[in-house]
């Protein structure tokens, strides 16, 4: 099977006046298959959200290459990469700060079918659509972020992010911000849609409990580099690297 | 033990909407009054009556007349229209060419930033009305060119407001968001960046419009602005300046005009200022 996504020696560096640069990724390189649900663990600067920066384009990359299916996206630009955006989508870490404040879920969620041209009263049917499968009811489109709780507020960025069907959707922390049992639903939640819409994850996450229970496999990073991966159960019962083992250890 | 905390709160924001109520209405009476001029004069303000010149206020002229006897309450009330039109009409232009150039510099970065806050220092670095006159002399007299003056020294602070405010923006998720929804540039600083930096901006153009009608009635009196016989307030009391001690209320009608709107204008801003901190408004 021919892998969707492909990082080959991914490497950002922050350039920072007057100090040492901080090499935040370091030659990272992975594939994701069609259906994978891969996921990325490591402490805080390990540079997780910055993969996922790098893999989505928000960031510029240094050096190395993405390719989505078989096509260069390291520098795409303007209309070529919104059109990349139609295949991968993103979910944040702090969901009401990934909506506007001054303007209502619903405008949130169709703003991605407004841009691809879907007309006015298909993208209203859709946004309601989308805000019942996520677990929401209809009158939330006219809701503000400020208005609503976090965990409904993931649920909406979820929809946000499913209504182009992607290929590839990357939870960056996407469940950090809420509390367990909520965590849970959201999770089921993912789980579902992921076998709907057949899509590939890439789930970073700090939780390690999390990642055994939701992917398939696992990269481990550590000051920006891949130090470990396998199938989760593995590397929890049998860590090779030093890194690891004290992350696990600090778990059980 | 949480009760008197909320009471106190309440009662500061229903003060807030009151004095917005007031001060709103106030400024909107100046606003039609400029609009109304010619309708709202006793006298024509240009007619010139020798006969019954510098006469002392009375129940006829209420602000009493000056050198020419001309009417000071016509005149008062016709150079609203130059004085209240032409500073809400510079605030306008200060207001939208500074957040333009604020927020293309705060997204763009780079170079483009770095041409145009230099720019801006440029202006920022020379005393405001020093160069304004500077300007206006190159330029000549003239309330238009005294506005071009003034807008040239009071962009840059608008610009460094907005530019302030969008880099603060441009990182949010929000924005990171709407990038992934497929949003070209420009429709995200339209639809995402204005709307949510244009707050500031307007509590501060509001509270400008005391202080430009100052500079700008400061100009007209340096004789760099309105130009006689052009009834303007701030040429009016130049004008009068030399008739001070022998009529007084030749300096003092045009004077009291200006204080009267400056103040308005000062406490609208404050007002809107107050209303729009989202601490003075509770959730």
């Amino acid at each position: 099977m021919e892998p969707i996504l492909r990082a080959e020696h991914l490497t950002k560096t922050f350039r920072r006046k007057g100090q040492e640069d901080v090499i935040a990724v370091n030659d990272v390189s992975f594939e994701l298959m069609p259906g994978e649900c891969l996921g990325i663990i490591g402490e805080s600067g390990s540079g997780k959200s910055t993969v996922a920066n790098l893999l989505t384009r928000l960031t510029e990359v240094t050096e190395g290459s993405i390719c989505l299916h078989d096509k260069d996206i390291t520098r795409q630009k303007g209309a070529a990469l919104r059109e990349t955006y139609r295949k991968i989508q993103m979910v944040f870490q702090t969901p009401a700060e990934s909506f506007d404040p001054r303007r209502t879920l619903g405008d949130g969620i169709a703003e991605s079918m407004v841009n691809v041209g879907t007309i006015p009263a298909e993208v209203k049917k859709r946004t309601r659509e989308l805000l019942v499968r996520c677990g929401l009811s209809e009158d939330f489109a006219k809701r503000y972020p400020h208005q609503v709780s976090g965990g409904q507020c993931q649920r909406a960025a979820i929809a946000r992010a499913i209504a182009v069907n992607p290929e590839i959707l990357i939870c960056d922390e996407a469940t950090s911000a809420l509390d367990v049992t909520i965590q849970k639903e959201i999770l089921e939640l993912l789980n579902e849609l992921k076998e709907e819409h057949k899509m590939a994850y890439i789930f970073i996450c700090h939780d390690i409990a999390l990642v055994q229970q939701f992917c398939d496999r696992v990269l481990v990073m550590y000051h920006g580099k891949i130090v470990e991966q396998g199938i989760p159960d593995d590397v929890i019962r049998n860590p090779q690297n030093d890194y690891t083992k004290r992350l696990i250890a600090s778990i059980l | 033990m949480n009760e008197p905390t909320v009471r106190i709160q309440k009662v500061k924001k229903d003060t807030v909407k009151i004095r917005l109520i007031i001060f709103g209405a106030l400024a909107v009476a100046l606003m039609l009054c400029s609009i109304f001029a010619e309708h709202l004069c006793p006298y024509d303000p240009y007619l010139q009556d020798l006969s019954n010149a510098k006469a002392a206020p009375s129940a006829a002229h209420i602000f009493g007349t000056d050198a020419y006897g001309r009417d000071m309450l016509s005149r008062v009330i016709i150079g609203s229209r130059s004085s209240i039109y032409s500073t809400l009409l510079l605030v306008a232009v200060i207001t939208v060419i500074g957040t333009a150039v604020g927020v293309v510099c705060g997204w763009n970065g780079k170079r483009i930033d770095t041409v145009l806050m230099r720019i801006s220092d440029v202006f920022l670095a020379f005393p405001g009305l020093v160069f304004a006159l500077a300007v206006a002399g190159v330029l000549g007299g003239g309330i238009q060119n005294a506005i071009i003056a003034l807008v040239a020294i009071s962009w840059p602070k608008y610009a460094r407001i907005a530019r302030s405010q969008t880099l603060a923006q441009k990182e949010t998720p929000y924005i990171k968001a709407a990038k992934l929804s497929g949003s070209s540039t420009g429709k995200i600083l339209v639809k995402h960046i204005l709307p949510n930096i244009i707050g500031p901006i307007l509590v501060t153009s509001m509270l400008d419009i005391g202080t430009m009608m100052m500079e700008l009635a400061g100009l007209s009196f340096l004789g760099l602005g309105a130009k006689p016989p052009m009834a303007e307030w701030g040429s009016m009391m130049s004008d009068a300046r030399s008739l001070l001690k022998t009529v007084p209320w030749v300096t003092f009608a045009p004077g009291l005009a200006i204080f009267v709107s400056v103040m308005i204008f000062n406490l609208l801003g404050d007002t809107i200022r107050d209303y729009a901190d989202p601490r003075s408004r509770g959730r």
